[in-house]
Formats: C-alpha cells, sequence, structure tokens
C-alpha cells in the first residue's frame, strides 16, 4: 500500500497541468497526491505503479472532503443518464455515513485505482454497480473509519467510544460532535484500514432506497455540461467532411482557395478519410467544409474495413439467410440431430434484424489542446478512459501518460462512445489542434454522425424446433449468422464462437431435452459497435418470436408452453408469474377493449447482464396502424441500490427497444447509409410510446445489470401480441417494413 | 446587430443567416441550448421567441433581432418557468439530460399560453425527441406543472 506516504487529499485541485515526475506522484511530497489523482492517473500506470495498486481501495483517489462537508467522489463509471453517479453517491454514502445529496460526482481520471471492471475500465455491459458494490462499500467504511480516528485522537478518547451520524463524528458520553469537514484533513493522513466494518443490511439508510439523482437539477436548467459545451482560451471551432465511403480519402479540393475566404474561415484540412476546416465559429466551420468541393480517391486494396462501392443491407441480408450449415456449436445438449429426426412435426424459421444507429442525442465532439509542458489535454465523450488514453497517445505520438484525459458527462450514450477507430473524432481534435497551434474543439454534425456511427451488427437466426405427438418441444436447433460486436473490438476466440454474437439464443433457461446452438461467422461490412443489450437486443427477438411459432405449430399457449418448460426453474418460472400478475393476468386475445379495440398480448423472457426479464405487451390494430398501449416488465436484478433509477433504466430500456420493433433500421445502399438524420432515420416519437409498468423482484440471487436487460424483451413480445391479433408472425424488425406504421 | 436575450440586449457580429442556436452557444457561450440534429427533428435546440417555442437550429438570428428571446439559463425568472423546473425535479424527468432544455422550454410555452392542457394539448405539443424515453415522465411532470 502506498497509502500512507501520501498527503491530505484536501488541498486545492490544481486547475494546469503539471508535468509530475515518478517521485512527485509517488515519494509523497506535500499535494503531489493530489496532483496525481487531480491530473492524470497516466503516470502511475504508464511508469508501473499499477502493480503495487489494488484498485477500489486508495480513498484519496476517490474522496475528497471539504470543510463544508460537501464530499467530491471521482467515479470510476461515466454518467450517461444511467443514474451511476448517484448510485456510487448513495453506496459509498452509505457507509462513509454522509448523505448522498451533499456528494458532487465527476468521472475520474485514467489511473490504476479505477480499474474495476476484472482490472479494466469500462462504463458497458450493464456492469459498474454490480462490479464494484462490495469495494465502493468497503472504501467508504474505510473512509468513515479513517474520520473516526482523527475524531479519537482529537477528543482524546478511545475510537470505540464514537459513533456516527450523516456528516459527522458523535461522542455519545459528552455529547460533542465533530463535523466530516473538520476531521477531513487529518483523517486523509491515516492509512487506510483494511478490513472496514460493513454496515448491515438491515440498517442501510440509503441503499435500497428511491434517493433523488444527484443531477437532475443542472439537467432540468441546462447548466449541466457536455463534451459539447467545453470551451478553452483561445479554442477555434472545427467541422468535418467525412469520405461518402470509409477507406476513401480526400484528393484535390476544387474550390479551397473560394472556401478559405469564407466568413471567419482559419485554415482547411486534409485529415485521415475526411477534409476539416477550422474556424471562429462551429457554424462557419461547418459552413465552409460543405461547401468544400472534394474528389475523393477510391480505397486502397487490403485497407481494413473499407466499405465496398456495391455494400447494401439488402445484398448483406441475403448473404446471411444464404449462408447453409449449422455453424460451430455453441451450446449444446443432448443430441439435436436425433431428437429432430424422432419429432413427430419439424417447424421451421429464419429471422433477421438490421444496422441499428445510436442515435444518442448530442452529436460526438472533442476539444484538444496541447499544453507548454508538451502534455496533450482531451475533452471528449467516452466509456473507456484508459483505451481513449491510449488511443489517444498513439495518435498524438507521445506516451500515455502525457495524455490528460477528461471524461464528462454523456449526452446519451447505449454504447456509442467505446474506442471504434473511426467512429470517433478524437483523432481529428488532436492532428487539428497540433497543425494550427491553437486547442480546437471537432463537432461532427448529426449528418456526419450517422455517416459514421458505429452500427448495431445485422443478424440472422435460423431455427428448427422437433415437436413431439403433443406439440411440446424435444430438439431445438438454432444457428446465428453474423459477426458479433466483442468480436470485432476485443479479438473471437480463434475456431470459437464470439458470445456477443449469440448471446439471448444461447443461455436461455426452458427445459427442452436436445438443444444446440451454432453460430456462422460472416463478416459485417459496417463498422459495428456495442448498442444497448448488444446481442440481446436481437437474439432475444430472434428466440422468443420463434418460441411462440413452435407453440402454435403444437397448439400450446405460449405463456403456458413457457410456464411448463420452466418447471425446473423456478427464478424464471416467479419472474414469468410476476409479470403476469403485473399485467392483470396472461390473456393473449384477441379482445375487445373497452374502449372498443382489438387487443392481444404477447410474452417473453430473457436473461441478459446478470438478470432475469419476463416482459409483456399489449396493443391494437387499426388497419396497419398500430399502438403498442402497455408494457408490463418484471425484472429480477438480485437486489438493487435504487429501485427509482432501476425502474427509470428499465423504462429507458424498453423504448428504446420499442424504437427498435417499431421504426428503426439503417439501410445502406451502393455503399452509403441512405438517412443522415432523424427525418430518414426515425427514432420514438412521444406519441407511440407505451405505458410501461415495472415490477422489481429482488430474489436475494447474485447482482445482475439494469442499463440493458429492460431492452430485449420488448421486441419479441410486441412482435408476439401483434402475431396473436394477426396469426401472422413477423420475421424482421422494425415492423414498419412489414407495412406497420 | 442586436439581440434580446433573457432581458438584455447584446450587439453579436455576425452573419445574418446565422442559426439563432450557433449564435448563442458559439457567439454568447449560452451552452443550456444544445444542438441535436440541425435539421428542427429532435427539439433540443427549443428556445422561446415571443413566448413561442422555437427550434433555434433553423432559426436564422436576422429573422429574431426585434424580438424577445428567451433561453433555457433564464427559466426560473419566469414563474411558469419555474414550476415547471420544479416539476420536472419532483418527477425526476431527466435521465442524460441533453434534450430536457427544449423539453422543460416547450413545456413552459404550452402552459403560458394554455394554463389547464388536455393530455391532447400536451401530445400535441410536447413532440421533441427523448433518446433515453423520458416521454411518460416529461407528460406527467407537464400535468403536475399545470396544477401547481
Amino acid at each position: 500500500m502506498t497509502n500512507a506516504h501520501h498527503s491530505p487529499a484536501l488541498a486545492t485541485p490544481v486547475r494546469r497541468p503539471v508535468n509530475l515526475s515518478r517521485r512527485g506522484v509517488l515519494g509523497g511530497a506535500l499535494g503531489a497526491f493530489v496532483l496525481g489523482v487531480t491530473l492524470p492517473g497516466g503516470p502511475l500506470r504508464a511508469q508501473g505503479a499499477a502493480a503495487t495498486i489494488t484498485p477500489g481501495t486508495r480513498v484519496r483517489a476517490f474522496l475528497d472532503i471539504r470543510p463544508d462537508g460537501t464530499v467530491r467522489f471521482r467515479s470510476p463509471f461515466i454518467e450517461g443518464g444511467q443514474g451511476i453517479f448517484t448510485a456510487m453517491a448513495q453506496i459509498v454514502g452509505e457507509e462513509l455515513d454522509s448523505d448522498p445529496a451533499r456528494f458532487e460526482v465527476e468521472g475520474a481520471p485514467p489511473g490504476p485505482d479505477y480499474l474495476l471492471i476484472g482490472g479494466m475500465r469500462f462504463t458497458g455491459g450493464s456492469m459498474s454497480v454490480r462490479m464494484s458494490y462490495e469495494t465502493m462499500r468497503r472504501l467508504g467504511a474505510s473512509a468513515r473509519v479513517m474520520l473516526l480516528q482523527a475524531a479519537a485522537a482529537r477528543l482524546s478518547v478511545p475510537v470505540a467510544t464514537l459513533t456516527t451520524e450523516p456528516g459527522r463524528v458523535v461522542h455519545a458520553a459528552s455529547g460533542r460532535t465533530l463535523a466530516y469537514g473538520d476531521l477531513a484533513a487529518a483523517a486523509a493522513a491515516l492509512p487506510v484500514p483494511r478490513d472496514p466494518p460493513l454496515k448491515a443490511p438491515a440498517d442501510f439508510r440509503w441503499i435500497g432506497k428511491p434517493v433523488p439523482r444527484i443531477d437532475v437539477r443542472d439537467k432540468a436548467t441546462g447548466r449541466a455540461r457536455y463534451a459539447i459545451d467545453l470551451t478553452v482560451d483561445g479554442m477555434l471551432h472545427a467541422a468535418v467532411q467525412h469520405a461518402p465511403r470509409l477507406g476513401m480519402e480526400p484528393g484535390p479540393m476544387a474550390n479551397e482557395a473560394e472556401v478559405r475566404r469564407m466568413p471567419g474561415v482559419h485554415s482547411v484540412h486534409t485529415l485521415p478519410g475526411a477534409v476539416a476546416v477550422v474556424a471562429s465559429s462551429w457554424w462557419r466551420a461547418r459552413r465552409a467544409v460543405e461547401t468544400l468541393s472534394v474528389s475523393w480517391t477510391q480505397a486502397k486494396p487490403g485497407t481494413a474495413h473499407a466499405m465496398p462501392a456495391d455494400f447494401s443491407s439488402d445484398g448483406h441480408r441475403a448473404r446471411l439467410m444464404a449462408a447453409s450449415g449449422d455453424g460451430v456449436a455453441y451450446e449444446s445438449d443432448g443430441d439435436v440431430a436425433a431428437g429432430l429426426r424422432g419429432a413427430a412435426r419439424v417447424v421451421e424459421a429464419t429471422y433477421d434484424a438490421p444496422h441499428l444507429a445510436h442515435g444518442q442525442l448530442e452529436p460526438p465532439s472533442a476539444l484538444a489542446r496541447w499544453n507548454a509542458d508538451g502534455t496533450l489535454e482531451l475533452w471528449c465523450p467516452n466509456q473507456a478512459p484508459e483505451m481513449f488514453q491510449t488511443a489517444a497517445a498513439s495518435v498524438a505520438g507521445i506516451a500515455p501518460d502525457k495524455v490528460i484525459l477528461h471524461s464528462p458527462m454523456l449526452g446519451g450514450f447505449f454504447g456509442r462512445h467505446f474506442l471504434y477507430q473511426t467512429a470517433n473524432p478524437f483523432p481529428q481534435a488532436i492532428r487539428l489542434s497540433k497543425a494550427v497551434g491553437r486547442p480546437v474543439k471537432v463537432i461532427w454534425s448529426r449528418e456526419e454522425e450517422f455517416l459514421r456511427d458505429a452500427l448495431r451488427p445485422m443478424g440472422v437466426a435460423r431455427f428448427r424446433a422437433g415437436l413431439d405427438a403433443h406439440g411440446l418441444p424435444v430438439a431445438l436447433s438454432a444457428v446465428a449468422v453474423g459477426e458479433g460486436a466483442t468480436g470485432r473490438w476485443f479479438g473471437r476466440p480463434p475456431n470459437g464462437v464470439d458470445s456477443s454474437a449469440v448471446e439471448g439464443i444461447a443461455g436461455k433457461p426452458y427445459a427442452i431435452p436436445h438443444r444446440r446452438v451454432g453460430q456462422i461467422h460472416i463478416d459485417d461490412p459496417a463498422i459495428i459497435g456495442f448498442w444497448r443489450s448488444v446481442g440481446h437486443s436481437m437474439n432475444d427477438f430472434f428466440y422468443e418470436t420463434f418460441f411462440d411459432e413452435m407453440a402454435d405449430a403444437g397448439g400450446q399457449d405460449p405463456y403456458e408452453l413457457r410456464h411448463r418448460l420452466l418447471a425446473n426453474s423456478p427464478r424464471h418460472r416467479n419472474l414469468l408469474e410476476a409479470v403476469a400478475d403485473l399485467a392483470g393476468g396472461w390473456r393473449r386475445g384477441p379482445y375487445t377493449h373497452a374502449d372498443g379495440s382489438r387487443r392481444a398480448r404477447g410474452v417473453a423472457m430473457a436473461s441478459p447482464f446478470g438478470s432475469e426479464v419476463a416482459t409483456m405487451a399489449e396493443l391494437s390494430l387499426r388497419g396497419r396502424t398500430l399502438r403498442v398501449h402497455h408494457l408490463w416488465v418484471a425484472v429480477d436484478p438480485g437486489s438493487v441500490v435504487n429501485p427509482a433509477i432501476v425502474e427509470a433504466q428499465i423504462r429507458s430500456a424498453a423504448a428504446l427497444g420499442l424504437s427498435a420493433t417499431l421504426v428503426e433500421g439503417v439501410v445502406y445502399s451502393g455503399g452509403v447509409p441512405q438517412a443522415r438524420n432523424f427525418d430518414a432515420y426515425p427514432v420514438l416519437p412521444p406519441d407511440r410510446m407505451a405505458r410501461v409498468h415495472v415490477r422489481i423482484v429482488e430474489s436475494g440471487a447474485k447482482m445482475g445489470g439494469i442499463g440493458e436487460p429492460g431492452l430485449p424483451g420488448v421486441p419479441p413480445a410486441v412482435a408476439n401480441a401483434l402475431a396473436s391479433l394477426t396469426g401472422q408472425h413477423v420475421r424482421s424488425l422494425p415492423l414498419s417494413r412489414a407495412g406497420f406504421v | 446587430m442586436d439581440l434580446t436575450i433573457n432581458g438584455v440586449t447584446q450587439r453579436v457580429e455576425v452573419e445574418p443567416d446565422t442559426p439563432l442556436l450557433w449564435v448563442l452557444r458559439d457567439t454568447l457561450g449560452m451552452t443550456g441550448t444544445k444542438y441535436g440534429c440541425g435539421a428542427a427533428q429532435c427539439g433540443a435546440c427549443t428556445v422561446l421567441v415571443d413566448g413561442q417555442a422555437v427550434r433555434s437550429c433553423v432559426t436564422p438570428v436576422e429573422s429574431v433581432a426585434s424580438a424577445a428571446i428567451h433561453t433555457i439559463e433564464a427559466v426560473e425568472t419566469d414563474p411558469v418557468g419555474r414550476k415547471v423546473v420544479a416539476a420536472w425535479v419532483e418527477q425526476q424527468v431527466p435521465q442524460c439530460g441533453y434534450c430536457q432544455s427544449g423539453q422543460v422550454l416547450t413545456a413552459t410555452a404550452l402552459l403560458k399560453q394554455t394554463p389547464n392542457p388536455t393530455d391532447g394539448d400536451i401530445a400535441a405539443a410536447m413532440v421533441n425527441l427523448c433518446r433515453c424515453g423520458t416521454y411518460e415522465a416529461i407528460a406527467t411532470a407537464v400535468r403536475k406543472a399545470a396544477g401547481a
């Protein structure tokens, strides 16, 4: 532990970068620790100190308690709407005994203290709370013990005679109290205790309660600051025009001289795969860059991920559909071939889902500033600070410890702000800032964002089910065709299967004796990425909708068949019953609602990100006008920290799932996306939102994720309800392409 | 040209067809008004012009030179705006928050013109996009603000 060598964490944060030597960071000079954590954590990591640091243990890397008792907390996870800053304040505040409302939370800089996702750090995979819950409790508890020890010394009483109440240490025998703010400096000089006592859950004051979010007022009054809002002295603005197809490079610009004379234009630049204009305002830069007449050269042979000129969504879908065979086995039980051979009847169907755009409302941006000391300061939306720091260093041609990365609040992300090479604007900001010798902020217009977003992959799944003489499934073969996002960016096991390509088809709880899930890998020509609930976003649609086809073929009610096949899985069966109860009972329909509309319901199960979910949908149809009236979602994440935030996340995920079900799909033709703004790429508008009802079931199972699990059940529940109404199963998303509007 | 923003008249030197959004954000540093689409599709850039909700990303600044412009920065100086913000906080509406400046001002414009809106009035007025899907909370908050 290096903690004991460090100085108090309460010194005034330093605003300007300082080039810290390793000795300065680790040697314990007064204030050095504060510099080390307020500025880049990178030096610690880059210089080999990581091995000496256990992530999530060094109190001073996370917490400063100010004299007024407010707590400044550096969050390992980035806030983007999911409520993680509030959850961190609750968890740490619970054990620290400090009201979460007194926390000011910010994204932590890169550094070894924050690598809480299996030695890495990212905000994604619905992992933040479940991966850090115990560690963050211990961190808060450690800080409380340090405050108690400091108070014992101050009052000259045994520490065992002291207790705390929110924000203060209490000596009950004498009635004396000491505010945390008055003890913080002395406490920070103490060693961090190894095994601080934790509260009994029965004594929780904030964990498990619907504590208000700490950022809501700022977000309701325009005070919240996102990357796109940031400015620094002397900053110029830049806009870009990307090559129409990835891999093409800018050639001559016929009207460059004319564009240089446009109002406010500072300079015109070529970049890898793009041209840029730097100007005195972003609007001037944008107008100028869009005026540029650029000759684009074709991609050089062998260019990685070059977009073919003939690429089309229809063509790629046909290619996936045409893939034959059972693929590489990912999951297998029993003997599916024998099961299918022995079946009284075999049901087959093929499903597909399109590429999707993230459509987060904050367009990507990046602000870069080269400092006089050789450091590069970078502000950009990101879900993975250390990965961005390393990548930025590579672009800049400097060591990672020279990159000072700031990770602002995100205006929505849904997977958009991982490191996707060509889909992140920070390399452009770095290069332009270097070229002009001034800070530069690059903003991608919405149109450029639609051109360069990292898309949810397109996917296809082929199913064959064998039914016995009673219509019950005895064998199920599923083959997923396409490419997963995890394999694209983090590597695919050689001759193996990327789990993100099959999750939601694999891992289903139903008792079908002979089962096999296979995968056929076909490269996705688009730049693909993580999109809220990743493979589950389409695979649960494929599986759970086919389940209803299978049930119908066997003359089984889809709810009752699920219930029957979950007989030996009490957690899932309870959840299925919970969603039916929440919906006032299962009734498939069609039936006539009190308002005269003909309605029907559909149901689906999903097991995403360590949580379990049961979803029910009710919809009506008038002509081809589809109205989803209700979504009922029962979710079992094991246990929860903030039920109000959990409910908000389930509602949000349900909305995105509904959007993908009803209206969304990226269409490529001639190698370019046909939609470049929300007029041609519709997302769910308010008048198509369903009423969402949420029930949280805390089974006590291992804590699961929350940000994504509300999504995967929605597409199949809606599609199954539609099939209940029409008698026909739609096998392709979005439903708008089948004429349902 | 002179612009009157939140009751203060300021002189700006910009091309007359510059969208109001970028005058606010880049020229005046008022970043509470957000850029989302630049094409009047999403409503993140909504401001009030003479009390009407207007999408500033497609509003040439010259067209509002003689108008009273109000932005999110001053929303709580207006009694209706204050009620709306209070309802937004009470209902815990925002998630990522990026669209909420526009949502709050759209609700403020609605309630200034229609203090007791029907659900139909709310649906007709509150058409801005929210990618976090906070639509139900928004409608509830508008009803609460109307009743406050």
